[in-house]
């Protein structure tokens, strides 16, 4: 069987006294798409930001093709063909929506290649017609999307999207399913949200975190009649 | 009117005045002018130094006066040892470039950022001014070349041609030297800035998190960016040596790195340009103000005289009023004119379709 | 052992000026974020003010300890309501505006006062300790030190005003909801800031005498006490002064003052590189 394409082996986090992550075994293979949901303070965050390097683990790995990346660098995360999109928007605000793709092409095309993926991708996106207008005075689901932009233009292999469709209205939501759908078909993508409607149009499999560890995995139909998880959701003790 | 344009324009005037200011002004000016001309020119260059570090690199750099007074050091003390000017003036560049990429490595691969970067850079600075102060007696020396202390450095022989000793600069040489440099410097900076290098540092400027996760090191790029920065500001340094023979620790001191931040702030500082007004405009300004020392009742005079306290409204007064700076804020004020005029320009053309119509 | 217990009192000395130069800022810092680089400013503001009064015939404990507070607070009050307050949240922004705030007074007061030293002379004699002689009004100082610390705790951690100022730094939206007004607070605690520069520099001002140009010595070094310190106010400051205090101290007794200096600068470079939130970042974090 082959290598999953992203792997955690008993990834843990502490914070002082308090376990945000247990033991996470997950693993996740090429070109799948998997959803992490979990009420607030389940760990989803830590977890994710221990596989975007923001966060070096207490304990347990992070492999990537089999590689280790618990204790890489941001930066070098990147370059090994993962692409992050944030929770909360992190786009460069004083620049134009066509410096900002640029500054993505840039790291993988030079020149006038790079000129040309970045006019491609606002076509995409259907950003061409605010490429010139400042990030920062763009509303909030515009940004998302020129974020999803810069995340795309450095044709990463796993994406990981924090919330992207946060904040946004039904119509933002609905087209951000379909670029999801759509990136699918050829990325590995990791998903973490809130939003059971988002997750209903994009998901097949689906982890649920509970108390910093794998509640369950399954698929998504499943997922949404366990009542394990409708019981994390509104706050009972599950039965055993 | 597209702003590629307009770009071009601009740097294309810039050339021009820049190319006349350096031909004209020793035929049409007194010598004395000249002088104070040549200085200004030197200064400029250690405000763009500032403006690349901060203005462009996001770096708050309360030092830079630090690199300043290591490149003029370096060259006196080179020069005396050496006595040909060529190893010396390379030396003024190559040792505050190294000192900046330590003091960088140091600080960037640390992750001290923002407000702890300046507090760090400032106490370098510091540092240096009370080493070097103290180095009075003549057990204090490097080679032949006496550090002086407090007293400073007098007599630093000027710079020569390659080679030839004997052909020392003079100063007309030294003021086409110096503005030929602030040329260079800027139309160099432009470069850069316009270069793949230059875009990603004013996107880790914009959001460094970001640019780290698309794959860019912004350690590494503050780093190099540091670098130049100290290389021009100590390549300033050896020129100002030259310009006064002398050189002192004040250059060292916390006034010094006030006056380049000053500048920065009033200039603008997110281009290069601003920096350089606003380094010109002090610099003539606390010379006016300061010329006259007017004794007696005329308190008004002595008020404007008194060049921290001008300096310090100033510095307050833009800080509040206007915090992006001169060239910016005229700026604004120029393209919110052109839009407005442009407006009413179309408005008045409308009856007249509407009548051909 | 004579010596030993003179070094003792010179290192003391050296951490209660550190820490009284500094407790000013740090309250500004710590609680209201704004890097006030006017500060040295205001410890020289204070030692003209206990010189005025002095000359004016005002006893000089009074001059020292009521009068110089009392006047630089007021001024620092004024320098809130009419120049920090509309920099609140911009930090880089205050610094530049506060360091032209000290041009400003340099000027003033080289205008109002001209260039030269001025001075009161120590009072409290010397005494004996063995073989050498120290200035009592080094025990003075450290005296000082010791009770003001210990005041700024009291109040902060056992008056309603302590608490009212803790809570409004935390939350200014909550305290608001309270019915506290956080522009009242925010002036005042700079004001209190201000005062406690003020009596600083009024405390020091018979060991240096007074130029105005004293703030360049003193705003570097308490700076980097309080970025050492870290966030929290009092046990920040209190084990950045003895860590600084002591190495320069010792560095001063076994080479030369000058060298002092450096090797507390030095130690600060270091400091902020291994602990980037300062002491308290690291340790004692929940401590005032």
């Amino acid at each position: 069987m082959a290598a999953p394409l992203l792997q955690t082996r008993d990834l843990s986090m502490r914070f002082g006294g308090v376990q945000a992550v247990r033991s996470v075994n997950f693993s996740l293979e090429e070109g799948e798409l998997r959803c992490l949901i979990g009420p607030n303070g389940a760990g989803k965050s830590t977890f994710f930001k221990m596989l975007t390097g923001q966060l070096q683990p207490s304990e347990g790995q992070v492999l990537f093709r089999g590689r280790d990346i618990s204790y890489a660098h941001a930066h070098q995360i990147a370059r090994l063909g993962i692409g992050i999109k944030t929770q909360v928007p992190n786009v460069f605000d004083g620049l134009s929506v066509r410096e900002n793709i640029w500054l993505a092409a840039n790291r993988i095309h030079s020149g006038e290649r790079a000129d040309n993926v970045v006019d491609e991708m606002l076509e995409r996106l259907g950003l061409t017609g605010v490429a010139k207008r400042l990030v920062g005075q763009l509303a909030h689901g515009q940004r998302q999307w020129v974020e999803l932009g810069i995340v795309l233009s450095t044709d990463p292999e796993l994406i990981l999207l924090d919330e992207p469709a946060a904040g946004m209205t039904y119509e933002e939501v609905h087209k951000t399913a379909q670029l999801v759908r759509e990136i699918n078909r050829s990325k590995a993508l990791i998903v973490v949200e809130h939003d059971m409607q988002f997750i209903r149009m994009i998901a097949k499999q689906v982890t649920v975190f509970n108390q910093g560890s794998v509640l369950v995995e399954d698929a998504v139909e499943n997922i949404l009649r366990n009542p394990l998880v409708r019981d994390i959701y509104l706050g009972k003790q599950a039965a055993a | 009117m597209n702003a590629r344009v307009l770009n071009f324009l601009g740097l294309g005037l810039v050339g021009i005045v820049g190319v006349a200011f350096l031909v004209l002004t020793p035929r049409l000016a007194e010598l004395d002018t000249v002088l104070d001309l040549t200085i200004y020119m030197i200064m400029a260059i250690l405000a763009l130094s500032l403006a690349l570090i901060w203005g462009y690199g996001g770096i708050l750099c309360f030092g830079q006066s630090a690199f300043f007074g290591l490149g003029a050091y370096t060259y006196a003390i080179a020069m005396f040892n050496i006595g040909d000017s060529t190893v010396p003036l390379l030396l003024a560049i190559v040792l505050p470039a190294a000192f900046a990429a330590l003091l960088g490595y140091f600080m960037f691969y640390g992750r001290i950022s923002d407000v702890y970067l300046g507090v760090i850079t400032l106490t370098v600075t510091l540092i240096l001014f009370n080493s070097v102060n103290s180095t009075a007696g003549p057990e204090f020396h490097i080679g032949v070349a006496r550090l002086g202390g407090f007293n400073g450095i007098p007599g630093i022989p000027p710079l020569n041609y390659p080679g030839n000793k004997a052909a020392v600069i003079d100063l007309e040489g030294m003021f086409y030297l110096s503005t030929a440099a602030l040329l260079a410097t800027y139309f160099g900076l432009r470069l850069l800035l316009a270069s793949r290098f230059g875009r990603i540092i004013v996107g880790i400027r914009e959001n460094e998190r970001r640019a780290e996760l698309l794959g860019y090191d912004p350690r590494a790029y503050k780093l190099v960016t540091f670098t130049i920065g100290g290389a021009l500001a100590g390549f300033a340094g050896c020129l100002f040596a030259n310009w006064g023979n002398f050189v002192s620790p004040t250059i060292f001191g916390l006034a010094q790195s006030a006056q380049i931040i000053i500048w920065v702030i009033v200039g603008g500082r997110g281009t290069l340009i601003g920096p350089i007004v606003g380094c010109i405009g002090v610099q003539w300004l606390s010379a006016a103000l300061g010329a006259n020392q007017p004794s007696g009742s005329d308190w008004w005079a002595r008020l404007l005289a008194n060049v921290p306290l001008i300096l310090g409204i100033i510095l307050v007064a833009f800080v509040l009023l206007v915090p992006k700076g001169l060239v910016p804020t005229l700026g604004d004020f120029g393209l919110w004119l052109v839009r407005s005029r442009g407006r009413r320009v179309a408005t008045s053309l409308k009856p007249k379709q509407a009548e051909e119509g | 052992m004579d010596l030993i217990a003179l070094l003792a009192i010179q290192v003391l000395y050296a951490i209660a000026s550190l820490a009284l130069i500094s407790v000013g800022l740090a309250i500004i810092f710590g609680m209201m974020r704004v890097i006030n680089l006017a500060h040295g400013e205001f410890l020289m503001l204070g030692g003209y003010a206990a010189i005025v009064a002095t000359s004016n015939g005002i006893s000089i404990w009074i001059a020292i300890l009521v009068v110089a507070p009392v006047v630089v607070g007021i001024i620092g009050i004024i320098v809130e309501r009419t120049i920090i307050r509309f920099l609140y949240g911009r930090m880089i922004d205050t610094m530049l505006a506060t360091w032209g705030l000290s041009l400003f007074l340099v000027g003033l007061t080289t205008a109002i006062f001209g260039n030269t030293t001025v001075g009161i002379s120590a009072p409290l004699g010397s005494f004996q300790i063995g073989d050498y002689r120290t200035s009592g009004y080094t025990l003075f100082v450290i005296a000082v030190a010791a009770v003001t610390l210990g005041c700024i705790f009291a109040t902060l951690r056992w008056t309603r005003l302590g608490l009212i100022a803790r809570g409004t730094m935390q939350n200014a939206d909550m305290a608001a909801a309270l019915g506290v007004n956080p522009p009242r607070v925010y002036a005042i605690t700079f004001g209190v800031g201000a005062a406690l520069s003020g009596l600083a520099g009024a405390v020091l001002a018979p060991v240096s005498g007074v130029f105005p140009t004293i703030g360049v010595a003193y705003v570097a070094k308490s700076f980097i006490t309080v970025i050492g310190g870290g966030a929290a106010i009092l046990s920040g400051t209190v084990s950045a002064s003895t860590l600084f205090g002591t190495i320069n101290q010792i560095a001063t007794f076994a080479t030369t003052p000058v060298f002092g200096e450096v090797a507390l600068l030095a130690t600060a470079i270091v400091l902020i590189r291994l602990l980037p939130q300062g002491i308290t970042g690291r340790f004692f974090r929940r401590g005032l």
